[in-house]
């Protein structure tokens, strides 16, 4: 069968911008889809993919405006259609799974009412219908206790569980098509891959055709059968998903392509250093509830420590109980040799300097109101009174260290990309000259091939300067490229922890295992085969860990 | 307990601090104002002989702080004491008058919210085309005229030129309903004038505000239709905005409608606490400004809980 369902073509839409003209966000984009195919729509942010995904549904976000071009469905035209026509279409013949489940979710109602509404508002089943087979898909989903999993509000429902309560809200209605935005970007590593054997399993069952949306090429490759490139609004190749990922034509996909170039050489364990920072033995609690317990770790001058863990395995905690906003409760903090008081507030000038922390979101970590010379000659002139010109050429300096232009000095944070404002931010932390940075999830709020560039850099600047890194991630491939030392975290506790050819070389603790294996590859047939891996070892016995439903 | 029934407790006693507080400032307020009961009762006959005979039958010549502490003790007994100018009980004066008022300001209240919120509504459902400006402008206009010259205007059209409805609103004791609503026709309409543009504006702004949820866009992508997305999926999550506004406008309903009862000589509460101001009758003003403040605190109560009511979040905790 290969009737046409989708065809999009020459599709130009504006967006308004601040200035108030029109700006093309996406500029001549044409693809077409077969029924029961898996289109992969990938790119980089900015790309253009969720306004070509939502175009299928011939919907614009507000402020985007179709210029141009054909959008057709089973061969009706939806570019220009009536609000009525897209309506009766939305919702029942195409459908949309949204990035964030927990903010697409209602709050207001349960979850059940929302995922059969648009199957009975458009009359394609009764309530009752609706519900039996919302009910046949949780099953389908693995969501747990089918009975009853709809009479629960999103909040009662843990992020895993609300992305695939959405998946089945796209699929009650039986559409001929599936939008999915991003499904498993906002989850946990060990999450995602059981989302996407669900979702995978949904679609093959059920011979849906589908839009897949996302920035991870290892993981589209598990789940499309052609993969169409996106770059600042324009197609840069579109192929059968093991063409794309054997034979790229175009040196964007190339990159795309390329496992991460950034590699740190393994240094020798240094046998008798004296420990930088010492963590021993701490306990946290925010209230009554414990967060961490029996921490235990050493950073040693120059060296990397990778700590890894899923979202509420403490890492962040961590971070605010060396830097001295959260005291812990039990044990100490010690920087080359002396212990640390435990709050900030009873810390010394020097002690402040010698730790620094860079954030993961360089957009709110930024001051808008201050320009670039504000923000790293603060610390300048707080921790070494330098006067206006010697702070300036400092700046200047630092700037240049970050490989920045002295200009970047003048600008507000507001003017500057992703990448450049994590820049600033690392010239900040560097400003103070510091012995430890803490870097806590530098990298994941950027694009990957930014992200690479600020990698090397950092590597570069520990090279230059000696300074330890504390780099707090959950993304496994960083710490395969910059770690010397791992602590691996879950629920509060470290463990396993050693030096990165201890952990990742086998035999592996079974969460490290887990972690490790969930980390899609850029391999067609990746996730059958680490899930036949994982059925096999169980089937002998071995002990496995599942990813707790979280 | 239950952290609702905790919370309750919490504001009642925080309540009792405010009325507290509230009383001593009424008090104060009334010994810095010039003249006193006595002066004001004999007028131009006020010789300082004749002054100090009433001072001393009224207990004015004792000093403030004692004044205070008894009537304090009084109301803790449940005794408000007696109004210094006509020696009736303030119970007694009081309790017809607050019936008045609670039933103009309940009569107002269901016409006015209902309405307000279905402006609201609408204004947001067709936002930015003509319907929500005309809903704009007539509304701020309406805001925008002071009271007592809506109330004229409203008795010069329906009172006076076309004979519709009474020009005073006379309620007395065992008036059967019918009549007490018709009594009450023209204030209600004035007072409702007055506060639905504050309430329909709210009402318009918060939905607005949730229609920029990613849960709204995608209710659009289920293929609802614009109306079904404001009443079941916007309106729910703007509740809690909605109910504050409205509470606010109750409680000015019941302790702001002075000049409304004023022009429309309705005999209710705000009537008797400005008269006893003038007359420097010092335990009715305590007893009124009381009445008030209880007000104040028991609708801001009320607010804060419908608003955790229509939160899912906290009354189904996980």
């Amino acid at each position: 069968m290969t009737e046409l369902l989708l065809s999009i073509t020459d599709l130009h839409i504006a967006a308004r911008s601040e200035q108030g003209g029109l700006q093309e966000i996406v500029n001549g984009v044409s693809l077409r889809l077969e029924h029961g195919t898996v289109l992969g729509l990938i790119g980089e942010s900015g790309a253009g993919k969720s306004t070509v995904g939502l175009a299928a549904l011939g919907y614009t976000r507000h402020g985007c405006r179709l210029l141009s071009g054909s959008i057709r469905l089973n061969g009706e035209e939806l570019f220009g259609a009536p609000y009525e026509k897209l309506r009766q279409i939305r919702g029942a013949r195409v459908t949309y799974v949204a990035q964030s489940a927990a903010a697409a979710f209602d709050p207001a109602h349960r979850l059940e009412d929302q995922i059969i509404e648009s199957a009975v508002v458009h009359g394609i089943l009764s309530p009752e219908e609706a519900r039996r087979e919302a009910r046949r898909l949780y099953e389908k989903l693995r969501l747990p206790d089918p009975d009853n999993f709809g009479r629960r509000y999103p909040h009662q429902v843990s992020g895993g569980q609300l992305q695939r309560a959405m998946t089945v809200m796209a699929m009650v209605p039986k559409p001929d098509l599936v939008v999915f935005d991003e499904p498993t970007t906002a989850l946990d590593v060990t999450t995602q891959i059981e989302v996407l054997a669900a979702i995978k399993a949904a679609i093959r069952d059920e011979r849906l055709a589908a839009i897949y949306i996302t920035h991870d090429l290892a993981l589209v490759a598990q789940i499309a059968d052609r993969i169409l490139v996106l770059k600042d609004g324009r197609m840069v190749e579109e192929g059968a998903t093991e063409d794309i990922l054997k034979r790229p034509t175009q040196p964007y996909t190339r990159a795309l392509v390329q496992v991460r170039r950034v590699h740190k050489p393994s240094a020798p364990q240094p046998a008798a250093q004296e420990p930088l920072l010492e963590v021993r033995g701490v306990d946290a609690a925010y209230g009554a509830v414990p967060v961490l317990e029996d921490i235990w770790l050493r950073l040693c001058r120059g060296r990397t420590t990778a700590v890894v863990g899923e979202s509420g395995s403490g890492k962040s905690t961590l971070a605010r109980v060396i830097t001295g906003l959260l005291p812990p409760r039990r044990g100490e903090v010690r920087l080359l040799g002396e212990p640390l008081p435990p709050g900030l507030r009873q810390r010394n000038r020097d002690q402040l300097r010698r730790i620094q922390l860079v954030y993961q979101m360089p957009d709110v970590a930024l001051n808008p109101r201050h320009k670039v010379e504000e923000i790293i000659g603060r610390p300048l002139s707080f921790y070494f009174g330098l006067g206006a010109e010697a702070r300036r050429r400092r700046v200047e300096e630092l700037l240049r260290a970050v490989e920045l232009a002295p200009e970047f000095a003048d600008r507000y944070p507001g003017e500057l990309s992703g990448g450049q404002k994590q820049r600033v931010c690392i010239a900040r932390a560097l400003a103070a000259e510091p012995d430890v940075i803490i870097c806590d999830e530098v990298t994941s709020a950027l694009d990957v091939q930014v992200a690479d560039a600020v990698l090397r850099l950092l590597l570069d600047l520990q090279a230059a300067t000696g300074v330890a890194y504390l780099f707090i991630t959950h993304d496994l491939a960083t710490v395969r490229a910059i770690a010397d030392d791992i602590v691996v975290m879950l629920d509060g506790r470290i463990v396993e922890q050693g030096t990165r050819e201890d952990i990742l070389t086998p035999p592996h603790h079974p969460y490290t295992d887990l972690l490790l294996s969930s980390v899609p590859e850029m391999e067609v047939g990746w996730l059958d085969r680490i899930l036949a891996e994982r059925a096999a070892r169980k089937a002998r016995g071995e002990r496995i860990m599942e990813a707790a439903d979280r | 307990m239950h952290p609702l029934l905790r919370l309750v407790v919490q504001r009642l006693l925080l309540g009792v601090a405010t009325l507290w507080v509230v009383s001593l400032l009424i008090f104060a307020g009334t010994e810095i104002l010039p003249g006193d009961v006595a002066e004001a009762i004999l007028g131009q006959a006020a010789t300082p002989e004749a002054v100090a005979a009433i001072r001393r039958d009224l207990g004015l010549d004792r000093p403030a702080w004692e004044r205070y502490l008894d009537w304090l003790f009084g109301l803790m007994r449940g005794d408000l004491g007696t109004s210094l100018t006509n020696r009736m009980p303030i119970a007694e004066l009081i309790a017809g008058r607050l019936e008045n008022t609670l039933f103009l300001a309940a009569t107002a209240a269901v016409v006015a919210v209902p309405i307000a919120i279905a402006l609201g509504i609408l204004a947001a459902r067709f936002r930015e085309r003509l319907l929500d400006k005309a809903i704009s402008v007539l509304t701020l206009s309406s805001i925008s005229m002071p009271e007592f010259f809506i109330g004229y205007l409203l008795i010069f059209i329906f009172a006076v030129k076309l004979f519709w409805a009474p020009s005073i609103a006379s309620v007395y004791p065992g008036m059967a309903l019918a009549d007490k609503l018709y009594a009450v026709s023209l204030p209600v309409a004035t007072l409702t004038l007055v506060v639905v543009a504050h309430m329909m504006r709210m009402t318009r702004a918060a939905i607005i505000n949730v229609m920029a949820s990613p849960y709204i866009e995608m209710a659009e992508l289920k293929g609802l239709t614009r109306t079904r997305i404001i009443l079941k999926h916007a309106l729910p999550n703007a509740l809690a905005p909605i109910i504050n506004v409205v509470v606010i406008n109750l409680a000015y309903l019941v302790v702001g409608v002075v000049v409304v009862e004023v022009v429309f000589v309705y005999p209710g509460l705000g009537q008797l606490m400005v008269d006893a101001v003038a007359k420097r009758d010092v335990p009715v003003v305590q007893a009124t400004g009381m009445l008030f403040a209880a007000t104040y605190v028991l609708l801001n109560l009320a607010a804060d809980v419908l608003a955790i009511l229509a939160n899912p979040r906290l009354r189904h905790p996980r």
